[in-house]
């Protein structure tokens, strides 16, 4: 405990260590200091578990990582925040041996190293929780814990020690799991503890997670925010990567934002606040408000009665759905994806067809247990944005101006003969780039190279621009920079002014509670409860675990 | 009655042994992640090269290992491309199985000038069948005589050693630390490089393996079943393997089983040819060389249960974050 380190922040990449002699250890644990510029400096406690020193990465002429300066104490939970693309899981990627930084340095407990690879990371005590759990499903738990840690060439005894193990750890972190399930036939919260587990079998003292609440109901993110705590005062050093300003706020001790594969800034969470942090992410002040007028609400513009759909599997995913949304209204679906909402979309918008159900759009009745097509459904005045832009709402290989009229392609005013009116339908798009804001204002780049948020501006460019009466969405803003969050926000309520009907379908719980005039949760298919958007997170919780508390009252 | 059944139960399991050796093959090749379509090309690499050198050097030895070297190095090729340089494995094993086809002959042809075949190998240099201790003592025994004498002993030692290798693979893939690793690059290779496992070289392990099952499987056709080398003498085998390989579901015990059902099916053919089965009449034996595969299409659509392949079967290998 010789030393302290501080580290100070400047807007750019200039940065500077001091190091102070401490007079014990308990005042050594935090010292704040401001620096000469006026700017707040994290302390953190004595020797960092990681210090990265200019640590840059490039994908070709992209560069990922620029000059990056990091560090994160010992015993800890930091938060590492930023929009898509800002650089975060490149720098993950980079601690966990998966790239190779092009220059900088890393120091592990104060020791300069190298992380060649991801052997070499767990050798050295790094942890990894993917996004994308890195699980093999037909395994059981047990099998998938050992995976590259088998302590033998035989696997009866290191499966033995596992088993004893794996309790261990389950006691002393509270996290208690079967080891001879099947981790294809666990819910994910589950998975995601034994991708933990198998981090600390490993004998882990610093853990990533990246994004690690994605996946999770209000409730098993609480639990996993709990788990975290417990690991903190263990001793071990958690980094937690997320763009979801509220878990930052709620578990992290210390916080640092990137922004275009910069280090910005570095912060104690209790002195910054929710605004500061997303003026820093975007690079200028943000509302985080949304701001929601009083809007007269006219007769019914979708009604769905008794809708039951299968998948191609023949499993009943939707069952028994009944709902209407009115002129003016939105009508948010709350609940963890994967519980129907998608194939409740796919059945409204004519994708699929329903097993049994009956809809009413702009007062034309239509039985869904018929074959009806996307194209029908457009005519008839409802649009769609769907969940996953890159499979079903833009081709990505196509140029900006061919992907802003899909679905439309057929309509006169885009055609001349029997070809496309080219020069049309790009004076279109141009007029459509820049009331939409899309960036780089490019009609012929191809979809794929724009950002989500852009892309995402283009399928709701195309779907709003028709004029339709009611607009279905799914996942507006799955993987959109907080600044295009905020725009298509806004162009949702202008929807809403403009007395259409929206149907809103999102598992950000957030998103839901802000846009919403009402909210129905599914679960398991079926339609669990509805709320206001005055709901509490807690009972929207619930409900998306399967639990009606006011039923149950 | 029971002699009948003896002699095709019999030539049952002299007609599963490549079989059997090639699903086993298959089974490591796939259990990996990937896809062999190139079994019959190995297969019939291996039969040439075991044929040519059991002949050369007066050994069925030195043969089996000829072929289990150009089988091996056949099955690099197939690993390089689709492992190394990450390409169509279908596309892979197709090229190896016309590279095969075309080798073979011309080689045999270029060396032996016997029309592609090679010259036929004295008993002494083919596997010969095997007499158990007290086989000829327990003949005379009621039943279980004949069976122990004419279907259990009896039989070179490649068909004792394809039964053998069912267990040995089973407690492989089950009991060992490469057999998990193996499932694991098979089911989810990310998962295993993230555990510090590599990837490619799993695989490329496998492929060894592969190729080394198969070199049995080939030698075995042409030294210890055939007497030499003939133009395409694996017949489809190697196709047949991999039916059975999704009929087993990839796993070795059932992979057993179906290749004794397939070569059932094989020696009910030969022994059903030309004669009358009563009501029905003569079965072209064509119907019986169908059978594998219209099991196999009836399987796969899903009335025996489904067979679900390893996951990342025929997926090569790339290593970035999303």
């Amino acid at each position: 405990m010789g030393s302290v380190l501080c580290f100070s922040w400047g807007w750019g990449n200039a940065f500077e260590t001091v190091y102070f002699e401490s007079r014990n250890e308990i005042d050594a644990q935090v010292i704040d200091l401001i620096d000469q510029k006026g700017r707040a400096t994290v302390a953190e406690s004595n020797v960092p578990a990681i210090e990265l020193i200019g640590v840059s990465k490039s994908f070709g002429p992209v560069q990922a990582n620029k000059d990056i300066d990091l560090v994160v104490g010992k015993g800890s939970i930091h938060g590492i925040i930023g929009e898509n693309g800002a650089g975060k899981s490149t720098l993950m990627s980079i601690l966990y041996g998966f790239y190779h930084a092009d220059s900088g340095t890393i120091k592990i407990d104060d020791k300069t190293t190298t992380i060649p690879d991801s052997k070499s990371a767990i050798a050295q005590g790094i942890g990894m929780v993917h996004q994308h759990f890195m699980l093999v499903d037909p395994f059981t738990v047990l099998e998938n814990v050992i995976l590259g840690a088998e302590g033998g060439a035989l696997l009866k005894d290191g499966v033995a020690n596992a088993r004893r193990e794996l309790k261990r750890l389950a006691d002393e972190y509270d996290m208690t799991i079967d080891p001879d399930a099947v981790v294809g036939e666990l819910p994910v919260g589950l998975q995601q503890r034994v991708e933990i587990l198998k981090a600390l079998y490993r004998g882990a003292d610093i853990l990533i997670l990246d994004e690690p609440t994605g996946v999770l109901t209000p409730s098993e993110a609480d639990h996993l925010f709990r788990i975290l705590r417990v690991l903190r005062d263990q001793g071990k050093t958690v980094l937690l990567i997320t763009h979801k300003l509220r878990e930052i706020m709620d578990v992290t001790d210390t916080v640092s934002v990137m922004r275009r594969g910069e280090m910005v800034a570095s912060r104690k969470t209790a002195e910054t606040s929710m605004e500061e942090l997303a003026e820093l992410m975007v690079g200028r002040s943000v509302l985080l408000e949304v701001d929601k007028p009083e809007v007269e609400v006219g007769k019914p513009l979708l009604k769905v009665e008794g809708l039951n759909v299968r998948d191609d599997r023949g499993v009943l995913r939707v069952k028994d759905v009944s709902f209407e949304v009115r002129a003016g209204e939105v009508l948010g679906i709350a609940g963890v994806s994967g519980n129907g909402q998608s194939e409740l979309l796919a059945a409204l918008s004519g994708i699929t067809r329903a097993e049994s159900g009956k809809m009413e759009l702009s007062g034309e009745k239509l039985d869904l247990s018929e074959a009806h097509d996307a194209a029908e459904m457009r005519t008839k005045g409802m649009s769609h944005v769907p969940e996953d832009r890159h499979r079903m709402g833009l081709v990505n290989k196509f140029a900006e101006y061919e992907n802003s009229i899909l679905g439309y392609h057929r309509e006169p005013k885009y055609s001349k003969g029997m070809f496309l009116n080219k020069d049309a339908i790009r004076k279109e798009a141009k007029e459509r780039i820049e009331k939409y804001d899309i960036r780089p204002p490019t009609t012929e780049m191809t979809a794929a190279k724009f950002s989500g948020g852009n892309q995402q501006k283009i399928v709701l460019a195309r779907e709003i621009e028709c004029n339709p009466d009611v607009l279905l969405i799914g996942q507006p803003t799955r993987g959109v920079d907080i600044g295009a969050i905020e725009y298509i926000h806004n162009r949702i309520m202008d929807m809403r002014a403009q007395g259409k009907a929206v149907l809103l379908v999102s598992v950000e719980l957030e998103e839901i509670r802000s846009l919403s005039d009402r909210i129905i949760v599914m679960f398991d298919g079926n339609v669990v409860g509805e709320r206001g958007p005055e709901a509490t997170e807690q009972d929207l919780g619930l409900l998306m675990a399967g639990v009606n508390q006011e039923a149950a009252e | 009655m029971l002699d009948t059944i003896i002699l095709v139960l019999d030539s049952t399991f002299r007609l599963s042994t490549p079989l059997l050796f090639a699903c086993l093959a298959g089974l490591f090749s796939e259990r990996s992640g990937i896809v062999d379509i190139g079994l019959e090309g190995k297969i019939l690499g291996a039969a040439f090269a075991a044929a040519a050198a059991a002949y050369v050097f007066q050994s069925p030895w030195i043969g089996l290992l000829a072929g289990i070297m150009v089988s091996v190095m056949l099955a690099l090729v197939h690993g390089y491309a689709s492992i190394s340089q990450r390409g169509n494995q279908v596309v892979s094993g197709v090229a190896i199985n016309f590279l095969a086809a075309g080798l073979t002959v011309l080689l045999g042809q270029a060396w032996f000038s016997q029309g592609g075949r090679t010259p036929a190998l004295s008993p002494a240099t083919r596997f010969e069948s095997i007499t158990l201790p007290f086989a000829d003592t327990l003949a005379n025994v009621p039943v279980l005589g004949p069976i122990y004498a004419n279907l259990i002993s009896g039989h070179n030692i490649l068909v004792y050693a394809s039964f053998a290798a069912v267990p040995l693979t089973w407690w492989i893939i089950f009991r060992t630390r490469f057999g998990l690793r193996l499932r694991a690059v098979g089911e989810n290779p990310s998962a295993a490089d993230t555990a510090g496992l590599s990837v490619t070289l799993l695989r490329y392990r496998a492929t060894i393996i592969c190729g080394i099952l198969c070199g049995f499987s080939g030698a075995y056709l042409s030294v210890a079943q055939g007497a030499g080398f003939i133009k395409d003498m694996s017949a489809g085998k190697g196709f047949i393997a991999l039916a059975a390989l999704i009929f087993a579901k990839w796993k070795p015990v059932n992979a057993m089983f179906t290749c004794l059902l397939f070569g059932f099916l094989d020696a009910l053919a030969i022994r059903l040819q030309g004669q009358e089965i009563p009501g029905i009449g003569e079965v072209p034996v064509q119907v019986f060389q169908a059978l594998p595969y219209v099991l196999t299409v009836v399987l796969l659509a899903g009335f025996i249960g489904r067979a679900i392949p390893p996951k990342a079967s025929g997926i090569p290998y790339v290593k970035e974050r999303t």
